[in-house]
């Protein structure tokens, strides 16, 4: 085999949130509130182009939690096929090998975007006309930036635009392409003509903001595919300290963001439904216990209960090395880590919500008609509390991915979030804050890192909203 | 549009083809469509209707305080002289509260929690009277005094929270009269109340509309209401007007058919144990008004022109119009329409069969917990020791005010609350305690009905799901084998019961209406093939048409099944139509029992009384004296000693004040417990 | 109402108990003291020898909870549980790595975070709530939506941005104010001013939303309806009645960060070398000094019980259904 598979924690919990998602997506499905809901979602706009917006990110981060070890070549030739085959210590990932020219392609130092030249004057011997070597300081050539120019490197605006013409043209043909295939569907769904489909897509208050999905696929096609074909021979958004392509980290980041902002509900949902709908249902001493453990918790200041735990996490990783085989698979953990404590230390208010809502579910109507049945607690619980309370949850996960995405960027400068060699928003931050201070000023890592992050916070925001005024009943009956 | 103004005095308010509508996404749809409406000085306009036809929204409409979807899309409302919809938003300002003042349905949330009742009286004098300081305190005073608040000076630096529902409500007309309005809208000023209250509250209006001559424009549901407090009726149905006419002639000879068939489904005495008349279907819905006469889907008259046009006021006397292309010949025949059963016949079987549900010395009291420690420092006795039989086959009401803990006795005997004391028994056995095996087994002889049709029904479950959870957990229907095929079977045959199609087992609860869910709630009561079925106010949230198609099935599935039901309710109508048997409850307590014909004609303790003659009756001729009761239900926490009802008691005497009565029997089966009937062994 | 208090504040005593609780056993039972000497003295230095005396020094050498050694009283009191968590309750917090006492630290640093949250919060407050009545009064106008919008937006943005925005374009590029540091007496307000500022800027945008949607939920209850049906303006029925209502939602959120004002904020502390309890904490985290962190926690969640007794008493002035029950 040319791999060797790697399955790390964060990539099982991951995938298994897809299927969670998809299961989800099949309950909604058969439910008629639910369909509806998800139906009021579809028809916002500004929800539909946001969602498109973080499937683009889903993407990125699932294409990256896909990882292998690659088969070292051996350079015995013919032998090769007698020796065991030896694997990298390296893990990478599926986005890795697609990025590869991104990964390996690293220069000394800083470089600016779609630059030919370093960042800083160096020292550098010239051979100069007379055959003597030379010493100048002068910004140096980059190894990689702009190598298949070759020594004409004014050529280099001429090309960067020839580039960009040539993948705005291919956006568009791209978009169109989608576009046409959405028309198509649209109109065999309705059994209606092409004009008419086409005229129902772009309808400001149709079943489905499809123009809003088209919209904002076209804004990312017009944005993605110049920086994808600049990337081949450029450093698009140029390069750190230690010469590494700063698109490629901020790409890496995204499945960091992900993780915590999406593995940390997966560990605080099962807490905070069980104890919120436990002590909501059964009241008397189970509430008390409950209540008191969940005031006792969220009286300590979340970051300092997350900087404590995660000191000692620390310990227990730095006095256990033998735990991981790999850097990754303890970068890994730790990652896990943080968002179990993350999740430990947050699902107290989602744990109140749920308890208030239950303590009113109970008394309704429905419920006392089947406490008349005599049905048992649990299946009250099951059938009848549960489902009534999904759309609170719903809300309350959505609603905090952006917080938790926004909180491993503090954690991470704080020094109490994801391990030092992860690359995230976080640590791209704290990497890059002190660039700003120097001579000339390095502002491309903090500003391609404030970038993505905030595209990806801000369509979290919006899709979250999206999604509270379609599932909140209150909310629900207004356009 | 030729109604000429009537005696009264100068016209006051003219509405013409007002027309609102609600904006839904990007459509409007219509609400008010196209009303005409003329008050004058010292008049009671009744604008009658069911719920959703747009009544509120015209009252909202004419102080332009519509909610953020509604608009006001054509027509004029001259008050004074002047088009109100015309008027700058300042201008307005000046006429809200000012010339034309709101009372609003639901006192409890109407008033500001935050400020007390003088600041909220002052601030309307300030602004329309520009009075402040010590003369809006004096000015407030005296209208607390006006609407007849106990202890008002008081109350002017009280808290809304610390009025009873009768004061807010009081109060709010006292905010209502502080701008010295012509026209005063209430919006069904006494819905939110209890019947005695209701009363006071009526009287104080009418009382005060005499002594300022106001208009009042008075918007209710309630045909009892319009009969005491009209002097002009407009039937409004599906945002339009459909009949208007004088008090006398409207309730004498209603021309509409919708008119009548409200009369004819008003259960009374008339049509006790009969079938009421209904009107089938629902109002249509905003978004499909049919384009001819908007009734006539749910008209017996209609006919081919009624379903293309719509029709044109037509003058059928003085002040009396109608929109309906019906002659006279039809539209006459009327009121008496409904199928009188023999009323004796059912009161004949007296209860001689054995008792189904016997309930002795029943109590449910709840601590009360205060202090550091959150000792137990007393009890509310929401029930107070209530004993009951009921046979099969009989229907027992139990009725009372609200807090006087008719529906905690109804919990209590299904054992959804635990009981402090006394017992209940089921077919000879006790319920509470035992074997959790036989109380299952129990459980399924009987069910409830509740009182809201839109929280009683689980919206995340289709209607078949609802129906067999009871069937599945009380194991109706064998063992597991099989047990589905036999369920699907099952439920349809229930949903066929209570006249819904079986394919509604697939659908879910928000797809029906009101009634039609409380239709659902009753086939879920008796997938499980109970004996008895407590019904708690299982019509008092829906429309008089509505309640009557729900009270004849209940009394068709009485007939074909042998049911008992005790039927916990405010309301003396549906008491009357189908009860046979009547307790009324006060504080926890039953006060007065018997055959319905007794304590309904002969009534005995003058709570009873006073209750009864409380309760507006929907016709001309009705005894319109009607015994005051003073105060409001004191807390069941602290009732008062001796007689529980002395303090509201005109007959009180100082036995009252100290010593609970003791059951008076005054027949076999009438049974109340006052001292002004003494029992028997004592009277000499 | 004075039982009422007694009872919340009984109701503090055993959260503040559970607190300890899970500070001890997150501080001694995940790991053991020799772990954490382990990892304090790095690999290289680790003998048995260093270990013990890295634990004698800091008093981690005793039994968790129980001295079979001593005798008496001392049974309990010489333990780790004793001196280390026990203690705490009168103030006792230890010394830090450095060998100061933390409790004389946390006095004189409470000053300079003081100096910096208290004005960001009440300017903070203001603003936000000045902007989200401002929006509610031209609600379902482009300005309403385009405010919530600029809300959302501000809100996506992480908080070391504005951090180090700000400082980039304040002090870097206008030279305004000093870029960062401290000083006391009159000088100081040069170091205030910019980590106020951008306080208050980073949190309008979630603060001015959720005060909006608290204004637009009472503004539909049937009390505003009534006060409109008066004839009060606009402006009347928004400050009168919806403000005084609004006020009890957003006093549950807001009181009770008050006391936790002490403790400052980490990141802007640490940005402008601010020396508060912020930057305490910072340092000792990265310094890995557990004594202080512990002693963080503890005081942390002491202010934010005080925090919730202050909510609770906050209600009785605003709400008069419970000033009155």
């Amino acid at each position: 085999m040319p791999f060797l598979p790697v399955i790390l924690w964060s990539d099982v919990l991951i995938w298994l949130l897809l299927l969670l998602a998809v299961v989800l997506g099949w309950l909604s499905a058969r439910n008629p509130l639910w369909r509806t809901a998800w139906r009021r979602v579809g028809r916002s706009r500004a929800g539909m182009a946001s969602a498109t917006l973080l499937l683009a990110f889903a993407v990125v981060g699932l294409l990256d939690s896909l990882h292998y070890r690659p088969r070292l070549v051996a350079d015995g030739g013919q032998g090769a096929s007698a020796q065991p085959t030896a694997y990298a210590v390296e893990v990478l990932s599926l986005l890795d090998a697609l990025l590869t020219p991104l990964r390996t392609r690293n220069e000394k130092t800083y470089s600016e975007p779609l630059a030919t030249r370093a960042h800083a004057r160096e020292t550098i011997e010239v051979r100069g006309s007379d055959g003597r070597l030379q010493q100048t300081r002068d910004h140096p050539r980059l190894r990689y930036g702009g190598a298949h120019l070759g020594a004409d490197e004014s050529r280099r605006d001429a090309d960067v635009a020839s580039r960009v013409l040539q993948a705005l043209g291919l956006a568009l043909l791209a978009w169109a392409a989608v576009a046409v295939a959405v028309c198509g569907g649209v109109a065999r769904a309705q059994g209606s003509g092409w004009r008419q489909a086409w005229r129902r897509v772009w309808r400001r208050d149709g079943d489905f903001a499809w123009n809003a999905v088209l919209a904002a696929l076209a804004a990312l096609l017009l944005l993605a595919m110049p920086v994808a074909l600049l990337a081949t021979d450029y450093h698009v958004f140029g390069t750190d300290k230690v010469g590494q392509d700063v698109l490629y980290q901020v790409l890496k980041s995204v499945r960091t963001a992900l993780v915590i902002g999406l593995v940390t509900t997966l560990v605080m949902l099962p807490l905070s439904v069980l104890l919120g709908v436990l002590a909501g249902y059964f009241r008397g001493w189970v509430d008390d216990l409950i209540q008191y453990l969940y005031t006792t918790l969220s009286s300590i200041p979340g970051v300092l209960l997350i900087a404590a735990a995660v000191l000692m996490m620390q310990v227990l990783i730095d006095t256990h090395p033998q735990w991981f085989a790999t850097a990754a698979e303890r970068a890994d953990l730790r990652l896990l880590a943080l968002c179990f404590i993350l999740g430990v230390t947050s699902w107290t208010g989602l744990c109140r919500l749920l308890r208030g809502e239950t303590l009113k579910l109970r008394e309704l109507e429905y419920i006392q008609a089947a406490q008349a049945f005599g049905v048992s607690s649990l299946r009250i619980i099951g059938r009848h509390i549960v489902p009534n309370l999904m759309h609170i949850v719903i809300i309350a996960l959505v609603m905090d991915f952006s917080s938790l995405v926004l909180a491993e960027a503090v954690l991470s400068y704080v020094g109490i979030g994801v391990d030092p060699t992860m690359i995230s928003f976080g640590t791209m931050i704290n990497n890059a804050r002190l660039e700003l201070a120097r001579e000339p000023m390095v502002w491309w890592s903090l500003s391609a890192a404030f970038f993505f992050m905030f595209s990806l916070v801000l369509a979290a925001n919006l899709f979250a909203d999206a999604v509270r005024d379609a599932f909140d009943p209150r909310l629900a009956g207004s356009p | 549009m030729s109604a000429p103004p009537s005696q009264h005095g100068e016209e006051l308010l003219a509405v013409r083809q007002l027309r609102v509508a609600f904006a839904h996404g990007r459509s409007l749809l219509p609400a008010v469509d196209g009303i005409d409406l003329r008050l004058a000085a010292g008049e009671t306009l009744a604008l009658l209707g069911e719920s959703g036809c747009g009544k509120s929204a015209t009252a909202l409409a004419l102080l332009r305080l519509l909610p953020a979807a509604g608009r006001i899309v054509a027509g004029e409302v001259c008050f004074g002289g002047r088009d109100l919809l015309r008027l700058p938003e300042s201008e307005m300002r000046a006429v809200r509260g000012g010339g034309m003042a709101m009372i609003f349905q639901e006192p409890a949330t109407s008033l500001n929690p935050v400020l007390t009742v003088g600041r909220q009286l002052a601030e309307v004098l300030a602004r329309h009277r520009a009075l402040g300081g010590a003369a809006a305190q004096a000015t407030a005073l005296e209208l607390l005094l006006a609407v007849g608040i106990a202890d008002a000076p008081r109350r002017l630096g009280e808290y809304p929270f610390q009025l009873s529902g009768g004061m807010k409500q009081r109060v709010m007309i006292a905010m209502a009269l502080a701008g010295e309005p012509r026209l005063l809208i209430a919006d069904e000023p006494t819905t939110a109340l209890d019947v005695t209250i209701q009363a006071q509250i009526l009287e104080l209006l009418s009382r005060l509309q005499a002594e300022r001559a106001m208009g009042m424009l008075l918007i209710t549901h309630d045909l009892g209401v319009v009969a005491q407090m009209a002097t002009r009726v407009g039937v409004m149905y599906a945002g339009e007007i459909v009949e208007e006419a004088p008090r006398a002639a409207f309730f004498s000879a209603p021309r509409h058919p919708y008119a009548q068939k409200l009369f004819a489904a008003l259960p009374d005495l008339a049509r006790r144990g009969g079938q009421l008349q209904t009107i089938p279907g629902q109002v249509p819905s905003l978004s499909a008004m049919p384009a001819g006469c908007r009734f006539a889907a749910r008209c017996g008259h209609a006919w081919e022109l009624c379903r293309q046009q719509s029709p044109q006021w037509r003058q059928v006397a003085i002040d009396h119009r109608v929109r309906c292309h019906l002659d006279d010949g039809v539209a006459s025949r009327g009121r008496d329409g409904g199928s009188t059963a023999a009323s004796g016949e059912a009161v004949a079987v007296v209860a001689a069969a054995p008792a189904l549900l016997a309930v002795d010395e029943l109590r449910v009291h709840f601590p009360i917990r205060r202090g550091i420690l959150q000792r137990t420092v007393g009890h509310v006795r929401a029930v107070d020791g209530v004993s009951l039989a009921l046979a099969r086959g009989r229907t027992l009401a139990l009725v009372g005010e609200s807090g006087c803990g008719k529906t905690t006795v109804g919990k209590a005997i299904l054992q959804l609350l635990p009981a402090s004391g006394g017992s209940v028994r089921l077919l000879g056995e006790q319920l509470g305690g035992g074997a959790r095996s036989a109380q299952r087994a129990l459980r399924r002889h009987m069910q409830m009905i509740f009182q809201d049709p839109f929280a009683s029904l689980n919206p995340r479950l289709s209607v078949g799901e609802i129906i067999a959870e009871g069937m599945r957990a009380l194991a109706v229907g064998g063992p597991a084998a099989g047990r589905r095929a036999t369920n699907t079977a099952a439920v349809a045959a229930v949903l066929q019961q209570v006249g819904l199609p079986a394919e509604a087992a697939g659908r879910y609860p928000h797809e029906f209406s009101g009634g039609q869910r409380q239709r659902i709630a009753i086939a879920r009561a008796l997938a499980v093939q109970p004996d008895l079925v407590i019904c708690d106010e299982p019509t008092s949230a829906l429309d008089v048409s509505v309640q009557a198609q729900i009270l004849n099935l209940l009394a068709t599935l009485q007939g074909e099944l042998g049911l008992a039901y005790l039927f916990i309710t405010h309301n003396f109508a549906v008491v009357d139509h189908l009860a046979h048997e009547v307790a009324v409850m006060y504080l926890g307590r039953i006060v007065e029992h018997g055959r319905v014909d007794e304590v309904l004609r002969a009534p005995r303790h003058p709570y009873t009384r006073a209750l009864l003659s409380a309760v507006p009756s929907p016709r001309l001729d009705a005894a319109s004296e009607y015994i005051r009761l003073p105060g409001e239900i004191p807390s069941p926490a602290a009732p008062p000693a001796g007689c529980h009802f002395h303090p509201r008691c005109r007959q009180a005497s100082e036995l009252c004040r100290q010593e609970y009565p003791p059951p008076s029997r005054l027949s076999a089966t009438h049974v109340v417990h006052c001292h002004l009937y003494p029992p028997p062994g004592e009277a000499d | 109402m004075l039982a009422y208090i007694i009872r919340r504040l009984l109701y503090a005593l055993p959260i503040l108990v559970g607190v300890n609780l899970i500070t001890f056993a997150l501080f001694f039972v995940v790991n053991t003291p020799d772990d954490m000497a382990r990892m304090q003295l790095g690999v290289k230095r680790v003998t048995p020898e260093a270990i013990d005396r890295w634990k004698a020094e800091r008093g981690y050498d005793k039994p968790l909870f129980f001295n079979d050694a001593a005798s008496g009283s001392a049974m309990l009191s010489e333990t780790i549980f004793f001196s280390k968590s026990v203690r705490m309750f009168v103030g006792d917090f230890g010394r830090a790595e450095d060998g100061r006492d933390i409790a004389r630290e946390i006095v004189t640093r409470m000053g300079p975070s003081l100096a910096i949250a208290l004005p960001t919060f009440i300017i903070g407050l203001l603003v936000s709530v000045s902007l989200a009545l401002l929006l509610t009064f031209f609600r379902a106008t482009y300005l309403d939506f385009w405010g919530v919008v600029l809300c959302v937006a501000m809100m996506s943005i992480s908080g070391l941005f504005y951090i180090i925005g700000g400082q980039y374009l304040i002090s870097k590029l206008w030279k305004l104010v000093p870029i960062s540091g401290y000083g006391g007496g009159l000088d100081a307000w040069k170091f205030v001013i910019l980590p106020v500022l951008i306080g208050v800027v980073s949190g309008i945008g979630s603060s001015t939303r959720w005060y909006r949607t608290i204004f637009i939920e009472e503004i539909a209850r049937d009390y505003v309806r009534t006060a409109r049906a008066k004839g009060l303006a606009e402006a009347a029925v928004l400050f009168r009645h919806v403000l005084r209502n609004a006020l009890i939602p957003i006093l549950t959120g807001v009181v009770v960060v008050i006391p936790l004002l002490f403790m400052g904020s980490l990141l802007t502390e640490s940005f402008f070398g601010i020396p508060g309890l912020g930057s305490y904490t910072i340092d000792a985290i990265n310094a890995q000094d557990f004594a202080v962190v512990r002693a963080m926690v503890f005081i942390g969640s002491l202010l934010y019980i005080v925090g919730l007794i202050l909510t609770d008493l906050s209600y009785t002035f605003v709400d008069p259904r419970i000033r009155f029950n």
